[in-house]
């Protein structure tokens, strides 16, 4: 900071060394994204299968036991929704439109972005962790010497099991915000449960639902890649691992906001 | 497949640079089959780097490795990935991975270079450990292993597909002397019975000419001399004379590049 100040010229540089290390850095993530499609899709054929064995493990370990936290969460946000939309939309004498609202903001935006976001914070720290402490203590050097590709081994099974968890979190996110808006209209407004859903149904289309799973996908890439890539860059023992867990998880809920800017400007023109 | 004469390992003009430094200087070397090469060197001499471009685990900037007469910096993947199951590497602390049992380790490379069945594995997992003298601890996470057993294991992971090269990163750091003594046995008992080419790079100098064939001394990315371990011993070279006798370096000092290097940048 101080060479900032020093010379204008300085500031330039550092403008665009940050450039290309970010350059450098999304160049990465690109590499290990194609890798690991690759190795899902070929790797059979190369020595290097990705064994359905580990998909399963790491589905129950990032999708399964996700579960909880994210009924936690996305139960609250549907209440939440539910009060703040009753309290607008009684000013218009609409309080029971709140229904539409709520179905709509919870299955296009709430749902997979609080999954996201808690997946990034439970998965996100863990891989760059774990892939940040076998680099340390030389595993990965070991699975290479032994033959196996790092990144089929711990990138691609995790990639494929967010891929196929995230969507049926969504699903479940869907459902238990609505359910926490149905549960807080029948106290608020006396609307039974039933009402609350078939409304709910009736106003949602399929384009609604799959908005929402998209995401959940793309979100999904985002976690595993963002996670893996802070895992490998780690150079430097335990203080390492713990900055690299940290960026990861920053960057995780980060890019999660944007790309969630990006594919609801593009889904919904 | 491979002929008696042809090395074990054979390094040609090897040089390598970690960003613009450059740490191994047209290094030459040639193991042969069945032998046991020490590399030795106090830090920042290049051993480990050595190290890392026999394993393939750094690209050279220029030259050759062979190992069983193919040059890894040229094969395709497939065909390193075959020559992987030629070779064993026991790492300084072990690289056991943390996540699975001393005994899903040893497995590991059986399953992946292998399709014997699963109790095949299991059998062949527990005579690599009986090997090291660790039968007992198949269910144990290398967390609950003490030093000399988590190299070890480690070690009988390495020798798990009966390796025709074996690799040691400084076997006895971290080792008490009983431990350490055990070990360089363990590995000379291993070459004679299974007649592998090893190569070991250590610091250590009693280990080192307990267990050597030959000795290679590495110093700031040369090599100084290749040799047996009285030819090392009875060496008249100042760096290695120094090295045996534990003395610290003492480099002339050049008084003005000393000035550049602390006015540097600042101006």
């Amino acid at each position: 900071m101080l060479n900032l100040i020093r010379t204008p010229l300085a500031a330039v540089e550092w403008v665009g060394s940050q450039t290309a290390k970010f350059g450098n850095e999304i160049g990465y993530a690109s590499a290990l994204l194609f890798e690991s499609l690759y190795w899902l899709m070929l790797g059979h054929w190369r020595n290097q299968p990705v064994r359905i064995s580990a998909v399963f493990k790491e589905a129950v370990e990032v999708g399964v036991r996700a579960i909880p936290i994210v009924c936690i969460a996305c139960f609250a946000t549907g209440t939440m929704l539910a009060m703040q939309g009753i309290h607008t939309l009684r000013q218009f004498g609409a309080d029971s439109q709140v229904v539409v609202g709520i179905a709509y903001s919870v299955s296009r935006e709430f749902a997979p972005l609080i999954t996201g976001i808690f997946v990034a914070g439970r998965t996100g720290s863990a891989v760059a962790a774990r892939i940040g402490t076998m680099t340390v203590s030389q595993e990965i050097d070991a699975l290479r010497v032994i033959g196996v590709n790092p990144v089929r081994y711990l990138v691609a099974p995790l990639l494929i099991a967010l891929m196929f968890t995230m969507p049926c979190l969504t699903v479940l996110a869907n459902l238990v915000a609505m359910l926490g808006g149905a549960l807080y209209c029948l106290a608020a407004l006396g609307m039974p449960v039933e009402v609350f859903f078939d409304r709910s149904f009736a106003a949602l289309t399929t384009d609604d639902l799959l908005g929402g799973i998209y995401k959940s996908v793309a979100f999904a890439m985002l976690i595993a890649i963002i996670g893996a890539v802070n895992g490998f860059q780690v150079k430097s023992g335990a203080e390492g691992v713990g900055r690299a867990t940290t960026r990861s998880v920053v960057l995780c809920i980060v890019s999660i906001i944007l790309a969630d800017m990006l594919v609801t400007g593009f889904l919904s023109r | 497949m491979v002929s008696p004469e042809t090395p074990a390992i054979e390094i040609v003009k090897l040089v390598s640079h970690y960003g613009e430094r450059k740490i191994l200087h047209e290094i030459d070397m040639t193991v042969a089959q069945g032998e046991i090469m020490v590399i030795m060197g106090g830090s920042g001499s290049g051993k480990s780097t050595l190290l890392r471009h026999l394993l393939g685990l750094n690209r050279p900037t220029s030259g050759s490795v062979k190992l069983l007469g193919q040059d890894i910096t040229r094969i395709s993947a497939q065909e390193m990935f075959a020559l992987r199951r030629q070779m064993g590497v026991s790492f300084q602390g072990g690289a056991l991975f943390n996540s699975m049992s001393v005994a899903e380790n040893v497995a590991l490379p059986l399953r992946e270079h292998t399709e014997l069945d699963e109790n095949t594995i299991q059998i062949m997992a527990r005579m690599k450990l009986e090997v090291v003298n660790l039968n007992g601890f198949e269910d144990l996470m290398p967390s609950e292993l003490s030093g000399g057993m988590l190299k070890r294991a480690a070690l009988a992971r390495a020798i798990a597909l009966d390796p025709r090269l074996l690799f040691f990163d400084e076997p006895s750091a971290g080792l008490d002397p009983v431990a350490s003594v055990e070990l360089d046995e363990l590995i000379l008992n291993l070459q004679e019975a299974m007649g592998m080419s090893i190569v070991v790079v250590t610091h250590e100098l009693e280990s080192a000419f307990k267990i050597a064939d030959r000795i290679t001394v590495l110093d700031q990315g040369h090599i100084l001399l290749t040799g047996t371990v009285e030819e090392v011993r009875g060496s008249d070279h100042p760096r290695i004379v120094s090295l045996l006798q534990r003395q610290p370096r003492r480099d002339e000092v050049d008084g003005d590049a000393y000035l550049q290097r602390l006015t540097r940048e600042l101006a």
